[in-house]
């Protein structure tokens, strides 16, 4: 990897803009400003034309700039519309911002260049009221279609008791009602063939097969899916909305619901993102805990989804054998972090508490408990004649396709791309950690579902690496900005005692500045993309989830398949709607 | 008076029988459901639970009994009697032992053909009346599925009868006295079983309810005691089709020591745990696999079985 500067002034210098602008970030990512006209140059250039092109949009968001202070080597703008792309062929990110003047830009669509940015645009539409020219169906999103202004706008309320009481009229329920009311032209289905009339068929948000409050509208000729669109927001909490109101530390608990199956992976990528503005280096204890509660973690989500995408193919007990395995884990979860799903442990600086006494034990009796239960699994579900009758061959697509789709994770390694961010661009300690990355070549269910449970051995391994050689010292740094300050001095030393006090009574002042930071996560690459003002809150949180990404992918897989197919494809790429929603 | 009850006696016995079997089956289900699947299944209410089947009857006998304002309302009562009453009958035929049958006919097994086949008609019309698309494609596969695998059920039989020369039950399992039918209507027998659990609609072969796609299948919008006898009439079914596997496979009631009776529920009870097994182990085909399995391997298959066993017979 070469560094940041170099590469924002090699690619500046590629586009031939004058226009354009390198902006320094503390997180080392190369950051480009370049202006609106010159928008869909640029985006040309950096997708299809430069040498080893940016090929992957991983996101696409916008910040509203109206009330920010510290905006020195910044164009003016009212709002920023910031792509977040990345090289394969490179292993390199880049930012690419573009500022917006006014109260509602319009801005070009990418979805041209990168399929990916569909959804992405819908989204930044349905918070900020940015429009986007041509875009081929720019509608809300995650709100309801009926929903009054734009969520992360300054502007908009962030509490019910901001705004007045709901009080809705007779009218105002005929016309949600009547927002409900599905016509296939406006979700642009026809409803007829040449030879036959479609079958419109509402899958969800309340069924069984869908993990959650998923809806999906599926339009079929007899038992083939025609097309199917996902109708998401069911789950939308406004975690970013909500991040601009918690304090740095008090938003810890918020992530964990993010992906409310992996716990302190979601802590994971918050804390490094805000260690990276605050410049806290932290020690190697709390580091290899991390890791090794991560892992943890990764475990027990993928024996969530394994159950449940069995119960999906239409196995009944392994899901009960997998849960019970889970209740393990979380047993030792419970022991060390205090809660069990979300045990909300990872800290600014380190983590909340040192290990309790006997961890090492329990850990190694689990370690050594799980390995047969694999070997038992694979015999009951992969190895099973009808179970691979029902995934191999099914909702498969190429290593290309992925690449530009934006898929991460396990679901891009089972169609050959051996690629890890805990591999590639180690964070938080992982490079001194041996693992294998699996991978598989078809691309299909059946491949994405061995590639999870060889992950699960791997992750195996790297607990038992963290037991054997865990490290001495602090579990969590000693700075100044690490929450909660450690407190042994503060009786003793008034300096020691008014940090204290202010750090837990407002929250730590984190410096201005913007960071970046993603993770190999359970499910895919979860990226936390924080910009501070320099105030005990952040400016703007953007939460860059798998999920979402995956989700988008499913009506491109899902076509001409069966309606039992889309189970088995929904059930295979391992999304939480909460991780899709936020 | 005498006259009168007489012939009412084994009515009473098998169907009472019967009910109660049902009954019984949910809970056994459950428990060996829960013993393979490493939990403890309903225990609390009675001795090991066993009282459980009356806390879910009262509960469903309490429960509103609704009908949806946008289903036909007459085809929807009527496809659950439809499966009550055609499951029932079959057993009027059916011996349990050789004094107690109801009705001893010696076009015995086509009867129960017949009336298996009328179970099609409460899944179809079932998801036709409730006028909901879930319950639509419900009945459409069970329709599809129920036709194909009664003809492989039916040719599957046919080894056995040439071999008794009868439709009789009772003849076919007096034959057996020597040997089980089992073994050298090997081929036959697996067929059978395979087509059985195709008839009564379960994991494997549950295609029409598919939980995980189709959410209940034909019976979704059904509640109460309509749904309840869709339940019950699936237990009626599965103890049919294993009471049958044992008359024409297993000797019937044939073993030593034991009274009639008591072998035959043995070995019935025995044929149900496995039904209970595949569903506790097989995940679900998809639903063109299974019509190609149907009619691309079953089919051949017992022809061929009905070739050899006739070729052995004559020869």
């Amino acid at each position: 990897m070469t560094s940041a500067p170099e590469v924002a002034l090699e690619i500046v210098e590629q586009l031939r803009e004058s226009s354009a602008s390198v902006q320094s970030t503390i997180d080392e990512i190369p950051t480009i400003w370049v202006p609106l006209d010159r928008l869909a140059t640029a985006a040309d250039h950096l997708c299809r034309r430069a040498t080893q092109p940016f090929s992957t949009l991983l996101d696409l968001t916008a910040i509203d700039e109206r009330e920010r202070i510290h905006r020195e080597d910044q164009p003016a703008a009212d709002f920023t519309l910031v792509y977040h792309l990345f090289s394969y062929e490179r292993n390199q990110h880049l930012r690419l911002k573009v500022p917006l003047l006014g109260e509602y830009p319009s801005v070009p669509t990418t979805t041209g260049l990168w399929t990916a940015a569909n959804w992405y645009e819908r989204e930044v539409f349905d918070m900020f009221g940015i429009t986007f020219d041509d875009h081929p169906e720019l509608r809300r999103i995650l709100m309801p279609p009926t929903w009054k202004g734009h969520p992360l706008r300054k502007e908009h309320p962030a509490r019910a008791t901001e705004i007045g009481l709901y009080e809705p009229t007779e009218a105002d329920h005929d016309k949600e009602q009547e927002a409900l009311r599905f016509n296939p032209e406006d979700w642009g289905m026809e409803r007829q063939a040449e030879n036959s009339d479609f079958l419109f068929l509402n899958l969800g948000p309340q069924h069984p097969g869908t993990h959650g409050v998923l809806r999906m509208a599926l339009q079929l000729d007899g038992e083939l899916i025609v097309d199917a669109i996902p109708d998401i927001g069911y789950h939308h909490r406004g975690a970013e909305k909500m991040a601009e109101r918690q304090t740095w530390h008090t938003y810890i608990p918020y992530t964990d619901r993010i992906d409310y199956l992996s716990g302190v992976q979601n802590n994971f990528p918050y804390v490094l993102a805000v260690e990276k503005l605050a410049g806290i280096e932290v020690p190697d204890r709390a580091k290899t805990i991390r890791i090794m509660m991560a892992e943890l973690f990764r475990i027990a989500s993928h024996l969530v989804w394994y159950g449940t995408f069995a119960q999906d193919i239409g196995a009944l007990s392994p899901v009960f054998f997998m849960f019970v395995d889970r209740e393990r884990i979380f047993d030792i979860v419970e022991a060390i972090c205090g809660g069990r799903m979300h045990p909300s442990w990872f800290r600014i600086g380190g983590v909340a508490h040192d290990l309790p006494h006997g961890w090492d034990r329990l850990m190694r009796s689990f370690l050594d408990y799980l390995p047969a239960r694999l070997v038992e699994y694979d015999k009951v579900v992969m190895q099973n004649r009808i179970f691979r009758a029902r995934t191999e061959g099914v909702g498969g697509y190429t290593r290309d396709q992925a690449i530009r789709w934006g898929i991460t994770g396990p679901n891009l390694r089972a169609c050959g791309v051996e690629w890890d961010f805990r591999r590639q661009q180690p964070y938080g300690g992982y490079e001194d950690f041996d693992f294998d990355v699996p991978t598989a070549r078809e691309g299909d269910c059946y491949a994405r579902a061995l590639v999870r449970i060889e992950e699960i051995r791997q992750s195996l391994r790297i607990i038992r690496q963290c037991i054997d050689r865990m490290p001495e010292g602090p579990y969590k740094a000693d700075h100044s900005l690490a929450t909660p300050p450690p407190k042994a001095a503060t009786m003793k030393d008034i300096e020691t005692l008014i940090h204290h006090f202010v750090n837990v009574s407002w929250g730590p002042v984190i410096p201005h500045g913007e960071a970046f930071q993603g993770i190999e996560a359970p499910k895919g690459f979860t990226a936390y993309y924080l910009v501070s003002d320099g105030s005990t809150g952040s400016y703007r949180t953007r939460i860059r989830a798998p999920s979402f990404a995956h989700m988008q992918t499913v009506p491109w897989i899902s076509r001409g398949v069966f309606v039992a197919d889309l189970l088995a494809i929904l059930g295979s790429i391992d999304f939480v709607l909460a991780d899709v929603d936020r | 008076m005498s006259a009168l009850l007489g012939p009412l006696i084994p009515v009473v016995v098998v169907l009472g029988l019967m009910l109660t079997m049902a009954a019984f089956l949910i809970w056994y289900e459950r428990r060996l459901l829960a013993l393979w699947q490493d939990r403890y299944g309903p225990n609390r209410v009675g001795p090991f639970g066993l009282l459980q089947i009356v806390a879910d009857m009262i509960k469903i006998f309490f429960k509103e009994d609704w009908i949806p304002p946008f289903a036909d309302r007459f085809v929807f009562v009527l496809a659950p009697m439809a499966i009550m009453i055609a499951v029932l009958m079959s057993f009027v035929v059916l011996p349990l032992s050789p004094d107690i049958v109801v009705v001893d006919s010696n076009i015995g097994l086509l009867f129960i053909l017949a009336m298996s086949s009328m179970t099609v008609y409460a899944s179809v019309l079932g998801g036709w009346a409730s006028n909901n698309k879930y319950a639509l494609l419900g009945g459409l596969r069970s329709a599809a599925q129920m036709v194909s695998y009664e003809v492989f059920m039916g040719i599957s039989l046919m080894g056995v009868i040439v071999l008794t020369g009868s439709f009789r039950l009772i003849d076919i399992v007096e034959a057996q006295s020597g040997l089980w039918n089992c073994v050298p209507q090997f081929f036959g027998l697996l067929i059978f079983a395979v087509a059985g659990v195709a008839e009564s609609k379960r994991i494997p072969f549950d295609m029409p309810e598919a939980e995980a796609e189709l959410v209940a299948g034909y019976h979704t919008e059904y509640s109460g005691m309509k749904f309840g006898m869709f339940f019950v009439g699936e237990y009626l079914g599965v103890t049919l089709i294993s009471a049958l596997t044992v008359i024409l496979y297993f000797g019937g009631w044939k073993g030593p020591w034991l009274p009639p009776i008591v072998w035959f529920f043995i070995k019935t009870f025995a044929v149900i745990a496995v039904f209970i097994l595949l569903r506790a182990s097989l995940p679900r085909p998809r639903f063109d696999q299974l019509m190609d399995y149907g009619w691309k391997v079953l089919l051949p298959f017992a022809l061929l079985n009905v070739l050899v066993t006739g070729a052995v017979v004559l020869l």
